[in-house]
């Protein structure tokens, strides 16, 4: 049972991964974006990280890709025109990218032997109380510096954003 | 195993047929409270007193041609409606009804599933369901319907800020994202917590409305109560927050290029918005189906009185009737009406249908304040909406969750 939503899961996230490239129109890419989030969402929840699923959910697919999708509705944004690929992408592409994929796939079967691999519902830490702890506790200077970098972003889009209306 | 799927089952059917109802007769009781609230009867036609407009609506929606414009972007325009109802009527699966109950020898919650993230799961699913406003706006390819969609969009990142900071307040106090916890946790009488206690008047401290999160010690959630209220009126486009299809400026909005049932579908979200945000506005601040005061002070017989209230009333005007019909159709109601006091008598039926009372007059309480104030207020311009809600909202809700957090961390 854990397998086969695992699976659907999966297909349906790297489906929506490949749709993000290979649509033209940038809003059909913004969905297939959610499309790919949500799914990692469900994937959290089988490993029982709920709070990290609804989290991912609430963050990514409500509030930064609903920015995108309005960005690219307010600019309307139209279709990507597919220009004429260089020779050496149309012959190199492919193959480069089965080679590319079979690397990663023989580093992560040697990093991650199949004994040590995650089983569905063994995670029990996922919830907010735990999640919380490990973040003000083990994590707190990686928490803080991320809270700052963030801060130091918004500082610079307002500035960048002054500089243009006077 | 067996058992738990059956019941789920009908815990589904029963929920969905309530909740369907509950939408169509939702649209019937605005238009009637609007109606009075303007002087005028309302719907009367169809039915006694326009009971059966709802139906008549339905028949009209459904056999409407359904039309599809040649200019749309056709995936994202038939999935619109979709993701909009979908979205809306999946938070209603977390949400509880009363307390575990005693069914035919089985024990269950009045609730489809409790999750321990309920809260969260409800904010993720609303905000996904901005999807469905802001898809149907780009892809009918239509100014009126772009600029709807994009209003939307935009007010709805807005004011989910200030949402979420009043919803957390309340949870530093209950200390659970589960939605039963939560009420649970409004359950209890007062205990000793605040360095105030002492001069709180023992009256205060026997439960009920005293142990709501609206007046909970230490600090009342009364400011962030009205902060959710105000930031769910915007998250459900409702006025004075209706901008996405201010009919003046934009025809109707995001959804002008929709039709029949797609057109419906729209109007079903909007509904079931409005339920769960009275939903959740009641767990999270009006304790749930916590009665006023406890059952040991009488608080069972409060529905009782109501319903012959209501009973008897509704008989003397039909002993007096205003208009020709109302002398057949009134005395029904108040036979109807007498009825169910009568079964809120009943002691075996007691112990499911106070709570449920409760929980139901207190959504229903929110989703009157919903239509008084369509009744009696303004649209706000666009400049306002967004200053209101960035420049007042959020500090305020900002402040409250700190005030909030800093008292709860003092508290023993």
């Amino acid at each position: 049972m854990d397998v086969i939503v695992f699976l659907v899961f999966a297909i349906i996230a790297v489906v929506c991964a490949i749709n993000v490239v290979v649509q033209t129109h940038p809003i059909s890419s913004a969905i297939s974006l959610v499309g790919v989030m949500g799914s990692l969402a469900v994937l959290y929840l089988l490993l029982g990280a709920e709070f990290l699923a609804a989290a991912q959910v609430i963050v990514y697919a409500g509030a930064v890709m609903v920015l995108f999708v309005f960005v690219i509705m307010l600019l309307n944004a139209g279709a990507e025109a597919r220009k004429g690929r260089s020779l050496l992408v149309q012959l190199l592409g492919v193959p480069l990218l089965i080679a590319f994929l079979g690397l990663l796939a023989y580093f992560v079967q040697r990093l991650y032997p199949q004994s040590t691999s995650v089983h569905f519902g063994g995670f029990t830490k996922g919830g907010a109380k735990e999640v919380g702890r490990a973040l003000f506790t083990t994590y707190l200077l990686p928490f803080e510096v991320t809270s700052i970098l963030i801060l130091i972003a918004i500082v610079g889009a307002i500035v960048l954003a002054r500089k243009e209306l006077d | 195993m067996d058992s738990f799927i059956v019941i789920s089952l009908i815990k589904v059917a029963v929920i969905f047929a309530a909740l369907m109802t509950t939408l169509a007769y939702l649209q019937w009781v605005e238009r009637k409270v609007i109606a009075h609230i303007q002087v005028r009867p309302g719907p009367y036609r169809v039915g006694p007193h326009g009971l059966l407009q709802p139906l008549a609506d339905i028949v009209k929606l459904v056999t409407k041609e359904d039309m599809l414009p040649p200019y749309v972007n056709k995936p994202l325009y038939l999935l619109a409606p979709f993701l909009a109802i979908t979205m809306s009527l999946l938070s209603i699966s977390v949400i509880p009804f009363g307390p575990e109950i005693e069914v035919a020898g089985h024990r269950t919650y009045m609730q489809l599933t409790d999750l321990n993230i309920g809260v969260l799961f409800v904010l993720a699913v609303s905000a996904m369901g901005v999807y469905g406003i802001a898809l149907a706006g780009w892809s009918s390819n239509n100014k009126y319907a772009l600029l709807g969609g994009l209003r939307s969009s935009a007010q709805m990142i807005s004011y989910e800020l200030p949402l979420s900071l009043a919803i957390a307040a309340p949870l530093l106090l209950s200390n659970t994202l589960s939605l039963r916890e939560l009420v649970d946790s409004q359950n209890r009488g007062i205990v000793p917590l605040s360095p105030l206690h002492g001069l709180i008047p023992q009256f205060f401290s026997f439960g009920g409305i005293w142990s709501w999160n609206v007046f909970q010690r230490p600090f009342p959630q009364i400011f962030s109560f009205l902060i959710f209220l105000i930031a769910g009126f915007a998250e459900t486009n409702r006025v004075p927050f209706d901008l996405p299809e201010a009919e003046n400026e934009l025809v109707a909005g995001f959804h002008v290029e929709y039709s029949s049932m797609k057109f419906a579908s729209f109007f079903m979200a909007e509904y079931a918005n409005m339920i769960t945000v009275s939903c959740m506005a009641t767990l999270l601040f009006l304790g749930g189906w916590v009665p006023l005061w406890p059952a040991e002070y009488g608080s069972s017989y409060v529905p009782v009185a109501i319903f012959a209230f209501a009973g008897v009333m509704a008989l003397y005007h039909g002993m007096h009737p205003g208009r020709r019909r109302d002398r057949y159709t009134l005395p029904v109601f108040g036979v109807v009406f007498l009825g169910i006091a009568a079964i809120f008598l009943l002691p075996m039926v007691q112990s499911w249908l106070a709570p449920l009372f409760w929980f139901c007059a207190k959504t229903g309480a929110i989703l009157f304040t919903f239509m008084w104030i369509r009744g009696t207020m303004p649209r706000f311009r666009y400049d306002q909406l967004m200053g209101f809600t960035w420049k007042f909202l959020f500090p305020v809700a900002m402040v409250n969750l700190l005030v909030t957090g800093f008292l709860v961390a003092l508290r023993p």
